[in-house]
């Protein structure tokens, strides 16, 4: 295989606007085959335009690129035949049930047996027993992982799965990961929009998106060093009291709350530590750097990122 | 039509099957819904069919009798054991004649002028003057045109009138308009068409605008079909259903009001589909341009109001300008209209009918062709 054919998605310079809106703006984007590519951001950042944009739901406005090699303007066809994509809103039919959902996907596939395969992607998902319940009876967790199933019947190269484990239970959630991973061992490679920190870290690579820019990518350990961000926790008597006094202080970038500890994060070192200066040896709290979490890093951007954009 | 919309890609046949098949399943779900649109345009096929169809019976008549006669009488006589006319008013001068048809009163007026039983018996043609209240040209034009007919069988066994085998005297209507054939024979064709014309264009008018509102279509537009695929799957179901429906009400005719099939059952039958079809394609047709179903239903309600009154069935198709008959050979009732006339009243082959079968089939490529390029396959 080339190496060519190593990157699975490779678009540069995507820009999609609504009503002269730019909603997704210069946006690049390089996936290898058998990755999985978390891809995080606020809501309304623009994850679900760019997921239909690859998989040729949208017409970009500006930019071009591919999608298992095919070009996304002009080879829209020969993408869904080996793409999976998941929506954000379940969009299978309500009123069928799930054998007959799954069922009208294989067929619409041309996979072989279509029954069989069914049967034994309904065992898969832990489905059996509601294989004759209308899809729209059931339970929303039981509906992602139905949606999910439908998606991956076809046997696709490439996952796009918009927001797969919203509303799922933890036990589901951690063998939807073993699934994924195992599929991805086997060569294939998935776009996955979350919104779980947790679920960030098991992605071999993440981006993140706000307002419509790509603000960074690459590793988790990649994101948080790039960020350069110092992170302080703090702990002790009137430590809530104190995060209204320095979310407003010069230095501060971001305050938040991780159970009993307050973080304290800032881009630059030197101002930070001017603004905690006063509270630094004040016996009752206790301080110390920490390397700053995902979510810090995150928060952060969207901070810095509002104050461009808005 | 693969010539109209490229060649068609490996699977075609099994992709449209799939979709056929869900789109059955579909239905069977919503039963209600199918239910509805089935019996609903048969109640109205028997309702209208005895309301519109059944030859109008006791209409109320006035008569003017100027002379007292034997025949005066049995002409009355007649009239009223036709079942058609019934006598609720003897008026005494034209003055009354007037006023009790002016007045709605009675529809028919009928006069027998003085000195009438002389003139007759000696074979100089007198006429009774019928006067029919011409707003409600339907019903006065059936009772008219069997007053003839009913008279002269009265008066045939009245040894006192020559019988010439024709007419002895002259039946003066005052009637001004009569519709060429506003008989029960053309109203069940006619009600045929409008209400296939009807279910049809809402069955498929939803179809797609249906998808786009519960959000399946994202999930449709990311699998590999094409929009001629989805078009066929979703218009192959109802055509059987159509053509249920069809040979359901043309069996009614037949057996409730006694209309006769004097033409080929068969051509009947292929080209009812042609316009089952035809209807279908324009309703999908529409529900690929309305941006939501209420947009959909109003389109297809603005398509059945010139199908039902401009076709033929409500008013006599040659009594229209000549702009609107041009106008009506865009609508595929017209079209159908006459062909079920022909098969079914006059026993017309294909040959005769080929221009309007041409029509139909282009009315549908047309519909086909529009419903294929507008139908949008991104969400933009
Ligand atoms: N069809 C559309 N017409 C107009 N605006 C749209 C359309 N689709 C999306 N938008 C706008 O584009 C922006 C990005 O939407 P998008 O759905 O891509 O966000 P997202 O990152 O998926 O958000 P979430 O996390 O809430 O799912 C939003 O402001 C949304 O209102
Ligand atoms: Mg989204």
């Amino acid at each position: 295989m080339s190496a060519a054919s190593e990157i699975v998605i490779d678009v540069h310079g995507l820009t999609k606007k609504f009503d002269g809106r730019a909603v997704v703006r210069d946006l690049s984007m390089q996936v290898k085959r058998g990755t999985i590519y978390g891809f995080l951001g606020p809501n309304g950042s623009g994850k679900t335009t760019t997921i239909r944009m690859l998989c040729g739901l949208l017409t970009p406005d500006e930019g071009n690129g591919t999608c298992l090699g095919y070009d996304i303007r002009t080879e829209a066809d020969k993408i869904k035949r080996q793409v999976g994509y998941m929506t954000q809103r379940f969009s299978l039919y309500q009123d069928l049930s799930v054998r007959e959902n799954l069922e009208f996907v294989a067929r619409i596939y041309g996979i072989n047996d279509p029954t069989g395969a069914v049967r034994d992607m309904i065992v898969r998902l832990g489905l059996n027993g509601r294989e004759e319940q209308i899809a729209g009876t059931l339970s929303g967790g039981w509906k992602q992982r139905l949606a999910l199933g439908a998606c991956t019947l076809p046997g696709p190269q490439l996952l796009l799965l918009d927001e797969p484990t919203a509303g799922v239970d933890p036990k589901a959630r951690r063998e939807f990961w073993n699934e994924i991973h195992a599929l991805a061992a086997k060569g294939l490679t998935a776009l996955v929009s979350t919104h779980y920190m947790d679920e960030a870290e098991r992605c071999h690579e993440i981006a993140y998106i706000a307002y419509g820019e790509l603000l960074t990518h690459g590793t988790v350990d990649e994101v948080i060093h790039e960020s350069h961000l110092t992170t302080y926790s703090v702990s002790g008597e009137g430590v809530m009291a104190l995060s209204a006094t320095l979310e407003k202080s010069k230095g501060v970038d971001t305050v938040a709350p991780f159970g009993t500890n307050l973080h304290v994060s800032g881009h630059d070192r030197a101002a930070l530590d001017a603004a905690i200066a006063p509270y630094r040896d004040d016996p009752k709290l206790s301080w110390s750097v920490i390397s700053p979490s995902l979510e810090d890093v995150f928060i952060g951007l969207m901070g810095k990122a509002k104050d461009n954009f808005q | 039509m693969s010539a109209l919309f490229g060649k068609l890609a490996p699977g075609f046949w099994r992709r449209v099957g799939a979709m056929v098949r869900k789109e059955f399943v579909q239905l069977k779900r919503d039963r209600v819904t199918f239910a509805t649109i089935i019996s609903v345009p048969m109640m109205q096929l028997v309702l209208f069919g005895y309301a519109i169809n059944t030859t109008p019976r006791n209409l109320p008549t006035a008569v003017l009798l100027q002379e007292s006669s034997d025949v005066g009488r049995t002409i009355l006589k007649a009239i009223e054991n036709t079942k058609y006319f019934k006598i609720t008013r003897q008026v005494h001068d034209e003055a009354e004649f007037d006023r009790v048809l002016a007045s709605g009163e009675v529809l028919f007026a009928i006069e027998i002028p003085r000195g009438f039983e002389r003139a007759l018996r000696r074979g100089d043609h007198p006429a009774i003057l019928v006067a029919a209240d011409a707003t409600d040209p339907v019903a006065s034009s059936v009772a008219l045109g069997t007053l003839g007919n009913i008279l002269q069988t009265a008066l045939r066994n009245d040894r006192a009138i020559p019988d010439s085998g024709q007419l002895p005297f002259e039946i003066r209507t005052h009637a001004r308009y009569n519709p060429a054939g506003a008989s029960q024979l053309n109203i069940v064709p006619g009600l045929m068409g409008t209400i296939l014309t009807m279910t049809m264009l809402i069955f498929t008018a939803l179809s797609v605008t249906r998808e786009v509102e519960r959000g399946t279509m994202e999930s449709l537009l990311a699998m590999p079909i094409t929009p001629f695929e989805i078009m066929l799957g979703k218009i192959v179901p109802y055509v059987l259903i159509g053509f249920f429906q069809a040979s359901f009400i043309l069996g009614a005719g037949v057996v409730l009001f006694g209309v006769p099939i004097v033409g080929n059952l068969g051509l009947l039958a292929a080209l009812s589909t042609l316009f089952i079809a035809t209807n279908l394609a324009i309703g999908y047709t529409f529900s690929t341009l309305a941006q939501n179903q209420l947009q959909a239903i109003q389109m297809a309600m603005m398509f059945f109001l010139p199908n039902m009154l401009m076709s033929g069935f409500a008013f006599p198709f040659l009594g229209m300008p000549k702009w609107a008959q041009w106008f009506s050979e865009w609508l595929p009732l017209t079209h159908y209209i006459r062909i079920v006339r022909a098969i079914m009243l006059k026993g017309s082959t294909l040959g005769d009918l080929h221009y309007d079968t041409l029509a139909l089939a282009g009315l549908m490529m047309v519909a086909m062709f529009i419903a294929v390029t507008r139908f949008r396959r991104t969400l933009d």
